[in-house]
């Protein structure tokens, strides 16, 4: 059992919380991944990509998204709260000097992207960062990226920060220029890495991606995890969570991820009704309190 | 499996006790022909219809009465050809001569001083194939069926003294100073760490899950062994002076050199289990309703999928459910898909009930709550509609050949038999192959060439200190073979500490 240390909401849906969690502050390398749950008994077990490692004060950060009824128990949880982690689980990422590297987070992926970013940089590759997300408001981990990035390139959907364009487009033109990158990360939506995969494919550039599927264990036991990597069945939990984005099947793998929709959506939409009624409840409250001042 | 009502079974045990007092009014013991005469005691079950339906133990335990008849079957052979086929050895005539006494308590601590775990072991041994494939009087009576009940009894001892509240713990040598880590809380490990602890030996059990217990927890059903029961038994160890760390992974948390080289332990025991899950390696199976049954049972078991109303982990929803496999894991599957709520549940096993490696008393449950079992018959693909969910499996027959080198008749497929059968789970339960976590992260730990830990017969694997047993060697085996490993590891880690 572990303690959150802090909290912070990035955007409506998105929270970066601090735990304390010292062996996996010490043992953790870039791109491997811990499971969270908000209690022992009824909690889903959670995989989350580690984003950022803090050994001498023994804490990690974990960045999230509210997804389903247990991503929403964990965006209830305060400071100081117990939560159970597992971790570090998967392979580290495979760091050496490679040369050009072109990091490419989509969305809450540019938590995960964060710490590979820094092992990169520090293995002596110039790294360019192209980060991207639907509005501004999503962007995430922009100072963190801005600090260490020898090139930071923002894309959103609508415009509001940077290039009004896919992350895909910019990716492209590097791939496309007289320095083309040596190797390329995407760590996004399942959608995203495919499209950067094969945004890369055309120029033999090797692209490595990172894939956040369903788990139970994280340790190789349950096989939910699996995906077709190259016409060969792979755990992500023990063979990843790192791939050959060229090798992926994607639509199989997106297929997986979408096997529990119904009941996510269901308790998706349990979460916001008890939201919304908890916030029914606090403003009559506050008006109850604002009519006995008056 | 007689059908006979609880009501019924304690009439029949009355009865039988009868004629055992009006025996002994004559003034003279029963003579093995009189045992012999005894009847057999049933296992009281719920009935198949209601337990289908639910999630509670579907063996309901003795009565005093059947523990009392049941003990005076034994004939307390001099030799005890029972122990023999037990792996850690319980003194098995030991045990029922106290039950015979009425000496409960007694009965408790004979069978404690081997085996600490005996709810356990009474629910989950397959005691067919152990102690009670030896018993004189199965042999006498030429039935299997009819040797002594002894793991019924176990249990019963085991239950009855939890029912009284008097748990006995066993001495705790004084502390020897010396420190053994344990990986894995599974029956290996649990065994392990209460031999260890015994000596006075500071052990730390190291658990992935958020629970102790191991397979007893996230594998075997709650309907087979009730997790309050693993609870309370792994609960004995850390009275004793156990220390759990859970939430651990050892080679990620903290690679296993590290635990003798920097956190002062003497000597550690790997009880890491059973691994990767096989899959058919058929198309399609990599399609949405297809699981290995260790996630099927993960699901249900340890993250509670079946509490609908509290639980998180969601389980898929099946209305025509195919189970792949014919052992213990596949008998698990399938009954617990039914609980869940399948329409149909069917067994697809490519040799005959004959050759299946589950537990004859466990097929004949699953066969009485409405299982199908469509022998001789092997799936061929699973096909899947637009979304990539499955829909149907296509099926081919078999039929039995000659006797293999194992002495196990192959099936041979007959051609032109396909068929496509609509279904929209499959749950693979066709064995795990080991896990590599341990042996990648360790260089210098050998393995065979299917990934499982070598070892001597000490239980001690190609790193000096380092012991490993369980399934992580055996492969897929039993709980009770994991402790018998268990106890070897453990009293071979004792000498080298000693």
């Amino acid at each position: 059992m572990t303690r959150i240390l802090s909290k912070r909401r990035l955007s409506e849906e998105v929270y970066r919380v601090e735990v304390e969690a010292p062996l996996v502050a010490r043992e953790r390398r870039a791109g491997q991944f811990v499971i969270v749950q908000a209690d022992d008994d009824f909690a889903e077990r959670i995989p989350l990509t580690i984003a950022d490692a803090d050994p001498e004060r023994g804490a990690i950060t974990l960045v999230f998204q509210t997804v389903g009824a247990s991503t929403h128990a964990l965006a209830a949880k305060e400071v100081g709260d117990p939560i159970t982690l597992l971790g570090p689980l998967g392979n580290p990422t495979h760091i050496e000097r490679f040369g050009k590297a072109v990091c490419v987070g989509g969305g809450i992926g540019l938590a995960p992207l964060h710490p590979i970013v820094k092992a990169l940089k520090e293995a002596g590759n110039e790294v360019v960062v192209i980060a991207g997300a639907r509005t501004a408001e999503l962007l995430i981990m922009q100072e963190e990226l801005k600090s260490i990035a020898d090139e930071l390139i923002v894309a959103t959907d609508d415009g509001s920060a940077g290039r009004k364009a896919l992350v895909t487009e910019p990716l492209k033109e590097i791939c496309a220029s007289d320095r083309p990158p040596d190797i390329v990360v995407a760590i996004g939506p399942p959608i995203m890495m495919k499209f950067c995969a094969e945004a890369t494919r055309p120029f033999g550039v090797k692209t490595l991606v990172s894939l956040n599927t369903i788990m139970i264990d994280g340790t190789g036991m349950c096989g939910g995890c699996r995906v077709s990597v190259g016409g060969e069945t792979k755990f992500v939990c023990v063979d990843g969570p790192e791939f050959d984005g060229h090798l992926v099947d994607w639509d199989g793998m997106m297929s997986r991820l979408r096997s529990y929709r119904k009941q996510e959506e269901e308790a998706h939409h349990r979460c916001h009704l008890d939201l919304a009624a908890a916030l029914a409840s606090e403003t009559s409250a506050a008006e109850r309190l604002a009519k006995g001042a008056l | 499996m007689s059908g006979a009502s609880k009501e019924g079974l304690e009439r029949q045990a009355r009865e039988a006790l009868g004629r055992i007092a009006a025996i002994r009014s004559e003034g003279r013991e029963l003579s093995p022909r009189d045992r012999l005469a005894l009847p057999v005691q049933d296992m009281p079950c719920q009935v198949p219809q209601a337990r289908a339906a639910n999630m509670l133990e579907v063996a309901e335990g003795y009565s005093e009465a059947q523990a009392k008849v049941e003990a005076e079957r034994c004939l307390d052979c001099k030799n005890a050809p029972c122990v023999s086929g037990c792996p850690v050895r319980v003194d098995i005539p030991g045990f029922i001569k106290k039950i015979r006494e009425g000496d409960y308590v007694g009965a408790t601590r004979a069978i404690k001083r081997t085996n600490l775990l005996p709810s356990i072991c009474g629910r989950v041994c397959p005691q067919e194939s152990q102690c009670q494939a030896n018993c004189t009087v199965g042999k006498s009576l030429k039935s299997i069926d009819a040797a002594v009940q002894i793991g019924r009894l176990e249990r019963w001892v085991a239950d009855n003294e939890r029912a009284c509240g008097a748990c006995d713990l066993p001495d705790v040598g004084n502390s020897s100073g010396k420190r053994v880590a344990v990986v894995g809380s599974g029956p290996a490990g649990l065994t392990t760490a209460i031999d260890l602890r015994r000596e006075g030996h500071e052990v730390v059990v190291y658990e992935a899950f958020q629970k102790t217990g191991g397979v007893m927890v996230y594998g075997i059903p709650e309907f087979r062994l009730p997790k309050s029961l693993v609870a309370i038994e792994s609960n004995l160890l850390a009275e004793m002076g156990v220390l759990y760390q859970l939430n651990f992974l050892v080679g990620r948390t903290r690679k296993l050199r590290s635990l003798l080289a920097e956190d002062g332990f003497d000597a550690v025991f790997i009880g890491a289990g059973a691994g990767l899950p096989k899959f058919m390696e058929m198309p399609g199976e990599n399609l949405v309703g297809v699981f290995s049954a260790n996630e099927y049972l993960t699901r249900s078991n340890l993250m509670k999928a079946y509490d609908r109303d509290r639980a998180a982990t969601p389980i898929y929803p099946s209305r025509r459910v195919a189970v792949l496999g014919g052992g213990n894991v596949a008998m698990d599957s399938a009954r617990m898909a039914l609980r869940l709520g399948a329409e149909e549940v069917r067994v697809l096993y490519r040799r005959t009930r004959e050759e299946m490696p589950a537990r004859s008393e466990e097929v004949g449950h699953a066969m009485e709550e409405g299982i199908i079992f469509d022998f001789l018959t092997s799936p061929t693909r699973v096909i899947g509609d637009k979304d990539g969910r499955a829909e149907a499996l296509e099926i081919l027959s078999y039929a039995l050949g000659e006797p293999d080198a194992s002495g196990r008749r192959s099936p041979v497929a007959i051609k032109g038999s396909e068929r496509v059968v609509p279904f929209d789970t499959v749950i693979v339960a066709i064995g795990n192959e080991s896990n590599p976590l341990l042996s990648r992260t360790t260089p210098d730990l050998k393995v065979d060439k299917r990934g499982h830990i070598l070892v001597d017969g000490a239980q001690k694997t190609s790193i000096d200190r380092v012991y490993a047993g369980g399934d992580i060697v055996l492969g897929a085996a039993t709980v009770i073979l994991a402790m018998g490993e268990g106890r070897r590891a453990a009293a071979a880690i004792n000498e080298l500490l000693g």
